[in-house]
């Protein structure tokens, strides 16, 4: 049989990082092919590279339909062939109806005017394709989001889909939504139309897949045929996750108990916070959550999972709405219900996203290092620009934050030097617990060193420090305890001489079993 | 890359400075371009002592509502409803002072609160409803447009009394008695505004040189600091050949200072240049966000009453078309003075530059005889060069 696409030797790069190397994947006619791997592994990527988000000459490699080799410039160049895909975040217009939004592109009509009655006609058949029973007219907003789900794929099929893509359809899906659209799925396969599935819900990909095709660090592992039988979910994650950690993370002298890691610093319990915008959704269920003085505590789990939203909500309910739950700062109860007092009471939260939520891009290092403590260089609100300056330059040398003087733009540092302004930043604080949220995501090997002995200096000063990172290998390599979340809880706890990829993979895989 | 980072880092970096401060000294040499280009094709009639003191009372309002503005522009807002509130509260200061013949003093203080207060009310709603402020402002602007128009019951109520006309018309008094055609006060003022400005310049330089900050080249410093001197001291000359320094000059030239100061050396100005250049940072960071965007709206509000007590002093009359149009000066100062639409940037001194600018050009103009027609044009493109310059700048760095 011919595959209908081939996607060879595809490499990427961005400024200098490799995301994906010499990866090759095919897809035959009618079949559901799921690929799957860790976060960062390269699955939107490659799936950007097929779609034409990153046009043909950013990557290295061809792309092979319909057995004719295809340059695309941009999305319309590959829609035109039938490739649709369909995003994790939903790319519907809520105030427009549903009709608007399948044929937003290109209505039926002649001359510019839409025609109508053609729109509801043809609208009214593609939701009885994908079964859904909503009038063309009912506003998207309106239709809860395994609804709007659907109309993306009527969408796709408006367009002669051949090739459907559907990236973690699932993710935001109850389980009979997603039974549904699993069920969908299989129906177009019948249909001859083919689909990739990313998805992270093994149990899922195990159900419909016809192959499975494994990604990691931006390579291809393996591609598994289920059609002979079955395979097996464990099987799937050992080739998800890289099981030799190379001499990646600075030595940490064994603290095992008594002079390192001591009583607990900081306790959150029964923590509990809603969606800030749909109120009904409760996204941290009732957590429970300790760290040690002197100890660092990694938090793994997959995007989506409410590691950020978790973090965010203690520090001065950043995060969410009907927030409730007891904090506890050195044995006492601490107020965070602001992020003045949640920093007055020695809580420092590094956010995941240091451009948007980290820094001032425009304004210099000494600026950023001192905005969240100035009065600590002021004297009755007049800033003591010496004292300053002698601050940020301190912070500049212990930090080795590499610019030309405290006086450089933010915005024009490297990533592991903007990470280290943040970190400077917070430091000057004083904090007594530091939550850091992906500390090192898009920041060189070397940077990622330093950050790294940063977070053990940390430790060894007496400061309790949470580590979010999707990236396990990290976790394993820096923490002294590993907690898994999974849906908004805790699912899994682990010494870090007891914690390896596998046991936090199927910790998490579990929790996504027991709900589909 | 560390090796090229440590040799930078020793060798001072005159023309990194210059080429980061163009900006500022561009303006400047832009403002003395205008005033040397109009003193040329008005024959003298520019700078002639009367038409320089005319031309400081005809835009203190609008230097004054500048500095508001500017903070509202760097928290990344904007208030059209300024030019309003100002024509409402001269209106207020009328009826106070003319038909309940209350003493100015009360009448000032309880304008000027009313300004704060209308401030509050709109800045409520842009902080802590996140109303767009262009919306809410846009209201206010019709608001007060039209209670000024209600409470005046659309006619001109004056005059004023002498104790307030001096607001405006008045000049400092005179120390020395009878000393002919020039004010020596006002010029000894001068002399000694200019000689601390320097002496100020020349200090910092010296703390940045003992905590090696970057400098910009001493040469470049010197003749800097010489211009400087000479120019104050010329304009000091000029105004005080005419009638010695105007009150308002000296309520005007207090507030820019007040104003660079609280911007550029404290707390609250860091922390308002910060929501600017980004709110959500500066929200992670502990500032409290909303409550300075409000702050910012009440200090624009009693700014505008300010601006509004000067304009109907000068007028002597309270009208109801008073301020019409004065936001559209206002914001065009700030950002021809280099203040960004994005929020975040922006100078005081930059913004009383742009309203000198405008201020000449619409005082230059009118001496030629342009109509007023061709002015707004003209006006109209100054605004969006130097706009587009700014931006061109910015993507060239």
């Amino acid at each position: 049989m011919n595959a209908l696409l081939e996607m060879q030797g595809i490499s990427k790069h961005f400024a200098g990082v490799r995301a994906l190397s010499e990866v090759t994947f095919t897809v035959e006619p009618g079949e559901i092919h799921a690929l799957v791997g860790e976060n960062g592994a390269g699955k939107s990527t490659l799936m950007k590279v097929l779609s034409g988000v990153y046009p043909h000459g950013s990557y290295d490699g061809a792309i092979v339909f319909d057995g004719e080799e295809r340059r695309f410039g941009d999305i319309t160049d590959s829609e035109r062939l039938g490739i649709i895909i369909i995003h994790q975040e939903l790319a519907l217009i809520p105030l427009m109806s549903i009709a608007e939004n399948i044929f937003i592109a290109n209505p039926p009509g002649r001359f510019g005017v839409i025609d109508r009655g053609a729109v509801h006609q043809r609208t009214k058949a593609l939701l009885a394709k994908v079964g859904l029973d909503e009038a063309p007219d009912t506003l998207v907003t309106d239709i809860g989001v395994g609804k709007q789900q659907l109309v993306e794929i009527a969408k796709a099929l408006s367009k002669q889909v051949r090739l459907l893509i559907l990236d973690e359809p699932t993710a935001s899906l109850s389980e009979k939504d997603s039974a549904a659209l699993l069920d969908l799925l299989l129906e177009f396969k019948a249909q001859g139309i083919a689909s990739i599935l990313i998805s992270h819900k093994l149990n899922e990909v195990s159900k419909v897949a016809d192959r499975i095709t494994v990604l990691r660090d931006g390579r291809t592992v393996d591609t598994l045929d289920c059609r002979d039988g079955a395979v097996e979910e464990d099987r799937i994650i050992v080739k998800m996750v890289d099981r030799d950690l190379e001499h990646r993370y600075p030595r940490r002298e064994p603290q095992s108990e008594e002079p390192g890691i001591g009583e607990p610093i900081f306790k959150v319990s029964d923590w509990s916070a809603y969606h800030p915008l749909h109120g009904e959704r409760q996204v941290i269920r009732h957590v429970d959550f300790e760290v040690r003085r002197g100890e660092i505590v990694g938090i793994a789990g997959l995007m989506g999972s409410g590691r950020t939203e978790f973090a965010m909500s203690i520090f001065g309910r950043s995060w969410g709405q009907k927030i409730s739950g007891r904090a506890e700062i050195e044995g006492r109860e601490a107020d965070l219900s602001t992020v003045r007092r949640a920093i007055d009471a020695g809580l420092a939260y590094v956010t995941e996203d240091r451009k948007q939520l980290g820094l001032l891009l425009a304004e210099d290092i000494r600026k950023n290092v001192t905005l969240a403590n100035l009065p600590a260089v002021a004297s009755s609100q007049v800033i003591d620009d010496l004292q300053e300056l002698r601050v940020a330059s301190d912070y500049r040398s212990r930090m080795r934050i590499r610019s030309h003087s405290i006086y450089q733009e933010t915005g024009k540092l490297s990533g592991g030097n903007q990470q280290k302004v943040v970190l400077s930043k917070w430091l000057f604080t004083d904090p007594k617990v530091l939550i850091l949220d992906e500390p090192t995501r898009g920041i060189d090997v070397g940077a990622k060193y330093e950050i790294y002995c940063i977070i053990n200096e940390l430790a060894d000063a007496g400061k309790g420090v949470v580590v979010i990172s999707s990236e396990m290998p990290e976790l394993l390599g820096i923490c002294d305890r590993i907690c898994v979340m999974a849906e908004g809880a805790f699912v899994g706890e682990f010494p870090a001489a007891e914690a390896t990829q596998e046991r936090i993979m199927r910790a998490i895989m579990r929790k996504g079993e027991q709900r589909s | 890359m560390s090796e090229t980072s440590e040799s930078a880092l020793k060798k001072p970096h005159h023309a990194g400075f210059l080429k980061n401060n163009l900006r500022e000294y561009g303006m400047l040499i832009s403002l003395c371009a205008i005033m040397v280009f109009f003193e040329v094709v008005t024959g003298g009639t520019l700078m002639r002592p009367l038409n320089l003191t005319n031309l400081v009372l005809q835009n203190s309002y609008i230097v004054i509502m500048a500095l508001g503005m500017l903070l509202i522009i760097v928290t990344g807002h904007i208030d059209l409803s300024v030019g309003s509130v100002a024509g409402f509260i001269g209106a207020v200061a009328a009826v106070l002072m003319v038909r309940f013949d209350l003493h100015p003093i009360p009448a000032v203080v309880i304008c000027l609160a009313l300004g704060g207060l209308i401030g509050a009310a709109q800045g409520y709603w842009v902080a802590y409803f996140k109303i767009p402020s262009f919306i809410v402002t846009l209201a206010g602007m019709l608001v007060f447009k039209g209670l000024a128009l209600a409470i005046l019951a659309g006619q001109s109520v004056g005059p004023f009394p002498t104790g307030f006309q001096r607001l405006s018309s008045g000049f400092i008094p005179e120390f020395v008695p009878d000393a002919g055609a020039l004010y020596p006060t006002s010029l000894a003022l001068g002399a000694v505004l200019a000689v601390s400005l320097v002496w100020l310049n020349f200090r910092g330089r010296a703390r940045q040189e003992a905590h090696h900050i970057e400098t910009e080249p001493y040469g470049f410093f010197l003749a800097k600091n010489a211009v400087l001197f000479a120019i104050i001291v010329y304009f000091a000359y000029l105004i005080a050949s005419h009638r010695g320094l105007p009150n308002v000059l000296v309520i005007m030239a207090a507030l820019i200072a007040l104003y660079a100061f609280v911007t550029t050396r404290t707390t609250i100005g860091r922390q308002i240049y910060a929501v600017g250049g980004n709110e959500k940072a500066a929200k992670l960071s502990g500032i409290k966000t909303e409550r300075l965007t409000f702050l910012t709206f009440v200090n624009m509000g009693v700014l505008a009453a300010l601006a509004g007590l000067i304009f109907a002093a000068r007028l002597n009359t309270a009208t109801p078309k008073a301020g019409l149009g004065f936001e559209l000066d206002v914001i065009a100062a700030c950002f021809i003075g280099g203040a960004s639409a994005y929020g975040g940037v922006g100078r005081v001194g930059g913004a009383v530059i742009g309203a000198l600018i405008m201020g000449v050009m619409n005082n230059g103009m009118s001496i030629l005889g342009i109509g007023i027609d061709y002015q707004q044009v003209i006006k109209g493109l100054v605004l969006l060069g130097a706009v587009c310059l700014d931006v061109y700048n910015q993507k060239r760095a």
